[in-house]
């Protein structure tokens, strides 16, 4: 059973329709990444994933539950499933520990010993633990995205949804995201990847998934899509692309 | 009980030599006038705590609330600002005990006050509120935080800070409200201005500007007392974004 | 327990609102004025006009509204003056509304960007006129809301006069009441005519602002109140 399935997933905004019955699976230990032009509903699809934004149609499995469905306990199922967002959006009125530590207690319940010794142990992951008393304002965005992975990770998630994780970030800041990123699947960890960065994609990813207006064009290892797109849309994309933003990894 | 409106007989004659003989006679009277000043103090933090809780409430069912309740909070808002407070305490103080309700003047002045407080506060929390970026609560809840948890531990702790700044005017503006109370026959300091007013004339002036003196004071230690506390609850980026209406 | 309600007391009342209606407008009428004076005397006064107009800004606006009116009514007598009490009321609340209007005239005149001022000089006017025709037409559309804010206000303040005798809306309410003792029923009623009395003034604001909307030029003003 994969671990992630999304099936057919319709979302409208109004007269626009965004996503229009977009499918794919997720094994255990994948990273797949999705790419296309701005506005084609990637990031819609990601906040679809983990019920941010229901969508209009279709599932989204993870490990056989149905997060979409209008019953599920949708919390539960959304400690299971790390989000990292494009603002990050730490919690600014709490220290980076604080962060990291909020899900772990008041979700898992954990007692405040405990819970901080895991964040610790997370901060230090992502590089860190010697932040670990700054307020969010205080960080750098790349700091500030990495301990939004930290926050992420103390959940023990199955997997974790990255919503164009660099994008806000300065050039020089990006790379030490993208290491931490890197690390994590390297690790083993799930991981559905919406971003630019095409370096990162070609070296990590299991899978790309090219979208443009709603739907799926193409998917497949990186070498494919690179070398032998089958659809000609997918080659031009991935050219300009590399262009512009250049090959970081 | 309760005060008649106020006539007025003829005014008398200023004494001779009554200005220093009018000075030693107020500052006789200064312990009785600071007592009561403490009734307004305490009518005050009481009143305040009524705004806050409720206020709090009916700002969380504007945000977060289904149409119906949505409905009813600006409802309750819209009621409570526009009836002026001298109405509000008459009908909690006369107007209740038509059914048997007696409340005390501390206690109708305090639900009176407070809930007309609760509905100015409950604007001020809810332009915070809305204030705070979106992400945040998105953060909180793909964490596993449920709303309440997410309103609790992230919304809320950052809202109140944001607050500070307006509820401060509220405050200040509720401070002065105290002496309203005087018209339900409160023993707060109004009415014991009135005391030494009636036995000594011609002290009217210096009675009244001793009384608005006292507030000064405590208006002026209530802002730097909450200055204070915005100080200490600081943290370091967290301002007003967005430019709501706060 | 049977509540009662008396279809005579809507006239009295009625006139009692008419009353209340012309005290307001009154008593703001001098607020515009004096702020006006007050605010510019803080903008652009020297020390020796500043100074004065913050301090009795400071006094009427940290001090209690019932300890103006008090101090006008029975103090204002130990000093020869003798006002019958709808006019001490009017004076107290005049006073009072001034030197909030004042602080809300004095932010909007400094949210006029100082660029305009300058420009206004550039072409040759005098300072005189360009705060005339320049600066004041601003600053007067982006004090709407806090102004609007302060008549809401205002409308109910009134009521305290009540408390010298005035039969006003609140004070023909209480008069009533003290004969029959039906406070709860007179003051509802009394409640439901300050209710619609703020809506509609409410609407009427709003049609005032859009009227005299100019595009950009907006207000971010703080409420504030008594």
């Amino acid at each position: 059973m994969s671990l992630l399935v999304v099936e057919d997933i319709h979302k409208k905004y109004g007269k626009e329709e965004v996503l229009k019955g977009v499918s794919f699976s997720l094994e255990k230990g994948e990273t797949k990444v999705v790419i296309g032009p701005s506005g084609t509903g990637k990031s819609t699809l990601l906040r679809c994933i983990n019920r941010l934004t229901p969508p209009d149609k279709g599932r989204v499995l993870l490990d056989g539950e149905d997060v979409t469905h209008p019953k599920s306990n949708i919390n539960k199922l959304r400690a299971q499933m790390g989000f990292v967002f494009q603002d990050f959006n730490l919690f600014a009125h709490l220290t980076a520990l604080g962060n990291v530590r909020l899900g772990p207690m008041k979700v898992k319940g954990m007692k405040k010993d405990a819970a901080t010794k895991l964040a610790m142990e997370e901060l230090a992951r992502v590089g860190l633990a010697d932040k670990a008393d700054a307020y969010p304002a205080q960080l750098s965005g790349g700091q500030q995205q990495r301990v939004s992975i930290a926050r992420a990770l103390a959940m023990s998630p199955k997997l974790i949804l990255f919503d164009e994780p660099t994008s806000a970030l300065d050039p020089e800041l990006i790379g030490e995201v993208l290491t931490v990123m890197i690390e994590l699947a390297k690790e083993g960890m799930t991981m559905l990847v919406v971003s630019h960065e095409m370096g990162f994609a070609r070296s990590v990813a299991d899978e790309i998934i090219f979208m443009e207006h709603g739907v799926i064009v193409e998917q497949g290892p990186p070498d494919q899509l690179f070398n032998a797109p089958k659809h000609a849309r997918t080659g031009e994309f991935l050219h300009k692309i590399t262009e512009l933003y250049g090959e970081t990894a | 009980m309760g005060p008649p409106p106020v006539a007025r007989g003829e005014a008398p004659f200023p004494e001779r030599g009554t200005p220093i003989a009018g000075i030693s006679v107020i500052i006789r009277s200064l312990p009785d006038l600071l007592r009561a000043t403490i009734l307004n103090i305490e009518l005050l933090l009481a009143l305040i705590t009524v705004g806050l809780v409720v206020g709090t409430v009916v700002a969380l069912l504007e945000v977060y609330g289904g149409r119906g309740l949505r409905y009813l909070a600006m409802g309750y808002e819209w009621v409570f600002r526009s009836i002026p407070a001298l109405v509000l305490l008459i009908l909690f103080y006369f107007g209740l005990s038509e059914f048997g309700i007696n409340l005390s003047p501390f206690l109708a002045a305090t639900l009176a006050l407070g809930f007309r407080s609760s509905s100015y506060q409950s604007q001020i929390f809810r332009g915070a509120i809305q204030a705070l970026p979106h992400g945040q609560m998105q953060a909180a809840r793909s964490v596993g935080l449920s709303r309440t948890q997410a309103i609790r531990h992230v919304i809320l702790p950052q809202a109140f800070r944001l607050a500070i700044p307006a509820w401060s005017n509220e405050f200040s503006s509720v401070v002065k409200d105290t002496t309203l109370a005087y018209a339900v026959g409160l023993n707060e300091v109004l009415r014991h201005a009135r005391f030494i007013m009636v036995r000594h004339y011609n002290l009217a002036m210096l009675a009244y500007i001793t009384v608005a003196l006292i507030f000064f004071v405590l208006t002026y230690t209530g802002n730097r007392w909450l200055g204070w506390l915005e100080k200490r609850l600081r943290i370091p980026g967290l301002e007003a974004r967005g430019g709501g209406t706060l | 327990m049977e509540l009662v309600f008396e279809w005579n007391w809507l006239p009295q009342l009625a006139n009692g609102l008419v009353i209340t209606i012309e005290i307001t407008v009154i008593c703001i009428a001098i607020g515009i004025v004096l702020g006006l004076l007050l605010a510019m005397a803080r903008v652009y006064g020297s020390r020796w006009l500043s100074l004065p107009a913050a301090i009795y800004i400071q006094f009427f606006r940290g001090t209690p509204l019932l300890v103006q009116l008090f101090l006008v009514y029975f103090g204002l007598p130990t000093w020869g003056i003798s006002l019958p009490p709808i006019l001490s009321g009017i004076l107290a609340l005049g006073l009072n509304t001034a030197a909030y209007q004042a602080e809300y005239f004095r932010g909007a005149i400094q949210a006029v960007r100082g660029g305009q001022l300058m420009a206004a000089r550039s072409v040759g006017m005098s300072l005189p006129q360009a705060i005339r025709y320049v600066i004041l037409p601003q600053a007067l559309r982006i004090v709407i809301p806090s102004w609007s804010n302060e008549l809401i206000l205002m409308l109910k303040y009134t009521s305290i006069v009540y408390m010298v005798t005035v039969l006003d809306l609140m004070g023909t309410g209480y008069r009533i009441a003290a004969r029959n003792f039906r406070y709860f029923e007179v003051f509802i009623v009394v409640a439901l005519f300050y209710l619609a009395l703020v809506f509609i003034v409410t609407q009427l604001l709003r049609l005032l602002e859009r009227k005299v909307h100019i595009p950009g030029l907006g207000a971010g003003a703080r409420m504030e109140h008594h």
